[in-house]
C-alpha cells in the first residue's frame, strides 16, 4: 500500500510530505571527488543546549574512520542527523555530491545506502536470529511484497554467509532476546551487513564485549572498509587504537582535531578536554 | 507454479495445528448445525435455537477478536475504538434490511420508518444504492475501511503512538456515537434501525434463515481466521511483530512503517465491518450503543482474557467472555461489571499472556508465540 504524499499543509513536521527526492540505490552516491559524507555547517540544539555547532565533517568513500569525544560531544547527534532522526536547525548532510540525507527520512536514508547500529544493541528480541536477518536484508520493502515474498535460494545462501562472519551460526533458531550482550552487537552489525550498505554507523560496537570479542569486531571492521565505509563512535581508547587509521574529536559539538591517532593524543587541546581529564 | 504456494499455505500451521484447525472448524460449522436439527428438541444432544443464535453472536464477537489481535497482540497498537468499525459495518447491513422491507412498515411507506416519524419526503442521498444487497456489503467493508485509513494516516504519519493513539481511538468512537444518536444524520438516532423482516427473500423470523446465518458466520469467521494466520505467518506479518518490538530499528532497515501499520489498521477494520454485517441480522437491531466507548474497551479485554499475538488467544478470549457475561447478567446483572474489571485486572497482573499463553506454559513448556509456530 504506497502512500502517495500528500503536501497538504497540516503544521508539524511531517517528514512523509517532503518533496519526493530521488532516492540513490545501488551505483549509489555521486563520489567522483572520493568523499562519501560532506557534512557543513551543522546545527542542532535542544533547548538552548547546542548538541552541534556549525560542525564541518568530510568522510572519505572506503575510509575506517573513528569519532571520539566526551560525554556530550555530539557523537551521537551527529549519527542521529545523518541517519533522518534528527533534523538539523541548520546545515547540510550530503551523500556523496547529490544527496542532501536532511531532506529523506529514516526509510530513504536506509534505502540509499546508509545502515546504523544503535548504542545499545537493538535487535528484534522475539523473532529468531535467522528471521532478524530476513527482515533486514536488502530487497523490495514494500507491504505487498512483504505479503507474498519468499526467499529464495540466494538470499538464504547470504544470510548464512553473513551468520558465519558474525559468528551466529550455531544460534541461528535461538531468540534474538536469550543471545548474550555480545551476541546481539553483532546480530545488529550482522543485519546491517545483509541490509548492504555503503555506509556503516556503528555506535559503540563494542561495549559490553569481552576482550576476545572485542577483538575479533575489530578484524571484522577492518575488513569491512575499503569496500564500504565504516564510521565507529567509541569510548574504549584501545579499540579505536587498533582498528583507526583516522581519529576525530568532537568537544561541544564541533570537531576539536583530527589525525592519526597518535597526532590527535598528543594535541595539547585533546588532552585538555578529554584524554586528559 | 502452484507447488510453492501449496507449500507456503501449508506452512501456516504445524500438522497438528491443521488437524485442530479443520476439527474445531468442522464442529462449528457441520456439528452445530447438526445437532440443532437432527436430535429430536427433548433430548439432552440437542442445541436449542436460542444457543445457536448465542453462538451466532460470538462468532461475530470471535471475529472482532482476531482483527483485535492483528492490531494490538502483533502490531502492538492498542485500539480502543473498534466499535466504530463494527457498528458501521452494521449499519451498512441495517440500511439494506431497511430497504428490502420498502413499503412494509408501520406507516406503509417506500421510507424507512424513522423518516416518515421525522416527516423526511424523500431518500437521502447516502441512502442510495442500499436496496441491493451487493452494494450494501461492498459498503460494510469499504466505509470503515475508508474511515480507518485515513484516521490511520493522520495518525500515524504524525507518529502517533502507545496510550495516546487509544485515546484518540476512544474520542473517534464517542464523537461518532454522538452524531449517529442525533436524528438528522438519517440514521434512525438512538433507536437505530430495527424491525426488520427479511434477508435476500428468507424470513429472519424463520429459524432456518437463522440457522443458515449462523452457518455463514461460522465459514466466515474460519477464513477469517485462515486469512489472519496467512498475514501473520508471512514475512508482512514479521514486519508487524518488528514494528511492535524495536520500530527505530524497522525503520533503519529501510522498511516505512506508516504503511504497514495502515495495511493492518484498515484490514483490521475491513474484518470488524463483515463482523457487524454478519451480527445485525442475528440480532436483529443496530443503534448507536454499539459504538459506545466501554464497548470498544471490551473488545480490547476479550484479547487480553484470552491472550494476545496468538490469534487462537482472541478466540478463545471472545468466546470465553461472552460466555461467562451471557451466563452472569441473567444470574447476576448488576456484578457484571465488576466481574469484568476484577477479571482484566486478574488477567493482568497474574497472566499476561492470558489464558492461551497460560495453558501453553504448561503443555509444551514455554513454546514462544513469534509468527512462525
Amino acid at each position: 500500500m504506497h502512500v502517495e504524499p500528500v503536501g497538504v499543509g497540516l503544521g508539524g513536521h511531517s517528514r512523509e510530505s517532503e518533496a519526493r527526492v530521488p532516492v540513490v540505490r545501488r551505483g549509489g552516491p555521486d563520489t567522483s571527488h572520493g568523499i562519501i559524507l560532506y557534512v557543513e555547517g551543522l546545527t542542532v540544539s535542544f533547548d538552548g543546549f547546542k548538541a552541534l555547532d556549525d560542525l564541518n565533517l568530510y568522510i572519505e568513500d572506503g575510509e575506517l574512520r573513528c569519532v571520539i569525544g566526551p560525554n556530550g560531544a555530539g557523537k551521537t547527534t551527529f549519527m542521529d542527523v545523518v541517519t533522518g532522526k534528527t533534523r538539523p536547525d541548520a546545515g547540510t548532510v550530503f551523500f556523496g555530491q547529490t544527496v542532501d540525507l536532511t531532506r529523506l527520512t529514516e526509510t530513504q536514508i536506509a534505502q540509499a545506502g546508509i545502515g546504523r547500529k544503535f548504542q545499545t544493541p537493538t535487535v528484534f528480541e522475539h523473532h529468531s536470529v535467522f528471521e532478524n536477518l530476513e527482515l533486514a536484508l536488502r530487497g523490495n520493502k514494500g507491504v505487498w511484497h512483504s505479503l507474498f515474498a519468499r526467499l529464495s535460494g540466494e538470499e538464504r545462501d547470504r544470510i548464512e554467509e553473513v551468520l558465519e562472519i558474525v559468528g551466529l551460526t550455531e544460534s541461528v533458531h535461538a531468540r534474538a532476546g536469550l543471545l548474550s550482550h555480545g551476541q546481539k552487537q553483532w546480530l545488529e552489525i550482522g543485519m546491517l551487513l545483509v541490509q548492504d550498505p555503503r555506509v556503516l554507523l556503528l555506535d559503540e560496537p563494542v561495549a559490553g564485549m569481552t576482550s576476545r570479542e572485542t577483538e575479533r569486531t575489530a578484524e571484522l571492521l577492518t575488513s569491512l572498509a575499503g569496500e564500504r565505509t565504516v564510521v565507529v563512535v567509541e569510548h574504549d581508547m584501545e579499540f579505536v587504537r587498533t582498528i583507526s587509521r583516522r581519529v576525530t574529536v568532537l568537544h561541544e559539538g564541533r570537531v576539536l582535531a583530527e589525525g592519526s591517532m597518535e597526532a590527535v593524543q598528543n594535541d595539547p587541546r585533546v588532552i585538555e578536554v578529554y584524554l586528559g581529564g | 507454479m502452484m507447488g510453492p504456494w501449496l507449500d507456503r499455505l501449508a506452512a501456516m500451521h504445524s500438522r497438528r495445528g491443521w488437524l485442530t484447525t479443520a476439527l474445531v472448524g468442522a464442529i462449528g460449522v457441520i456439528g452445530v448445525p447438526a445437532l440443532n436439527i437432527v436430535p429430536p428438541p427433548d433430548t439432552w444432544l440437542h442445541i436449542p435455537d436460542y444457543v445457536v443464535m448465542l453462538l451466532g453472536k460470538f462468532l461475530c464477537y470471535a471475529m472482532v477478536a482476531l482483527a483485535m489481535d492483528l492490531i494490538w497482540g502483533f502490531t502492538g497498537i492498542l485500539s480502543l475504538g473498534h466499535g466504530v468499525f463494527f457498528a458501521l459495518g452494521g449499519y451498512a447491513m441495517g440500511m439494506h434490511l431497511m430497504r428490502a422491507m420498502a413499503g412494509e412498515g408501520v406507516y406503509r411507506s417506500q421510507l424507512p420508518d424513522f423518516m416518515v416519524f421525522l416527516d423526511w419526503k424523500e431518500l437521502p442521498w447516502f441512502w442510495y444504492g442500499f436496496d441491493r444487497f451487493w452494494f450494501a456489503m461492498i459498503m460494510a467493508l469499504a466505509v470503515p475501511a475508508l474511515l480507518a485509513y485515513v484516521f490511520g494516516y493522520f495518525a500515524f504519519r504524525s507518529r502517533i503512538k502507545g496510550v495516546y493513539f487509544s485515546i484518540i481511538t476512544q474520542a473517534m468512537t464517542y464523537a461518532l456515537m454522538l452524531l449517529f444518536f442525533r436524528n438528522e444524520t438519517g440514521f434512525g438516532g438512538n433507536n437505530g434501525l430495527t424491525d426488520f423482516k427479511r434477508i435476500l427473500g428468507f424470513s429472519l423470523q424463520d429459524p432456518a434463515t437463522k440457522l443458515g446465518l449462523y452457518i455463514v458466520t461460522a465459514v466466515c469467521l474460519l477464513l477469517t481466521y485462515l486469512l489472519c494466520r496467512y498475514v501473520v505467518t508471512s514475512k508482512l506479518g514479521r514486519v508487524l511483530a518488528a514494528i511492535r518490538d524495536a520500530e527505530s530499528r524497522v525503520m533503519f532497515s529501510g522498511y516505512n512503517p506508516l504503511h504497514y501499520k495502515l495495511f493492518v489498521w484498515t484490514l483490521s477494520a475491513v474484518l470488524c465491518g463483515l463482523a457487524g454485517a454478519l451480527y445485525v441480522p442475528q440480532i436483529g437491531i443496530i443503534n448507536p450503543s454499539e459504538m459506545q466507548p466501554a464497548g470498544s474497551i471490551e473488545m480490547a479485554i476479550w484479547v487480553a482474557v484470552g491472550g494476545r499475538g496468538t490469534l487462537v488467544g482472541a478466540l478463545t478470549g471472545a468466546m470465553l467472555v461472552n460466555g461467562i457475561k451471557s451466563w452472569f447478567t441473567v444470574v447476576f446483572p448488576e456484578l457484571w461489571l465488576y466481574v469484568l474489571g476484577a477479571l482484566f485486572i486478574g488477567v493482568t497482573l497474574f497472566f499476561p499472556r492470558g489464558v492461551v499463553g497460560f495453558l501453553q506454559r504448561f503443555s509444551k513448556g514455554g513454546g514462544s508465540c513469534t509468527s512462525n509456530r
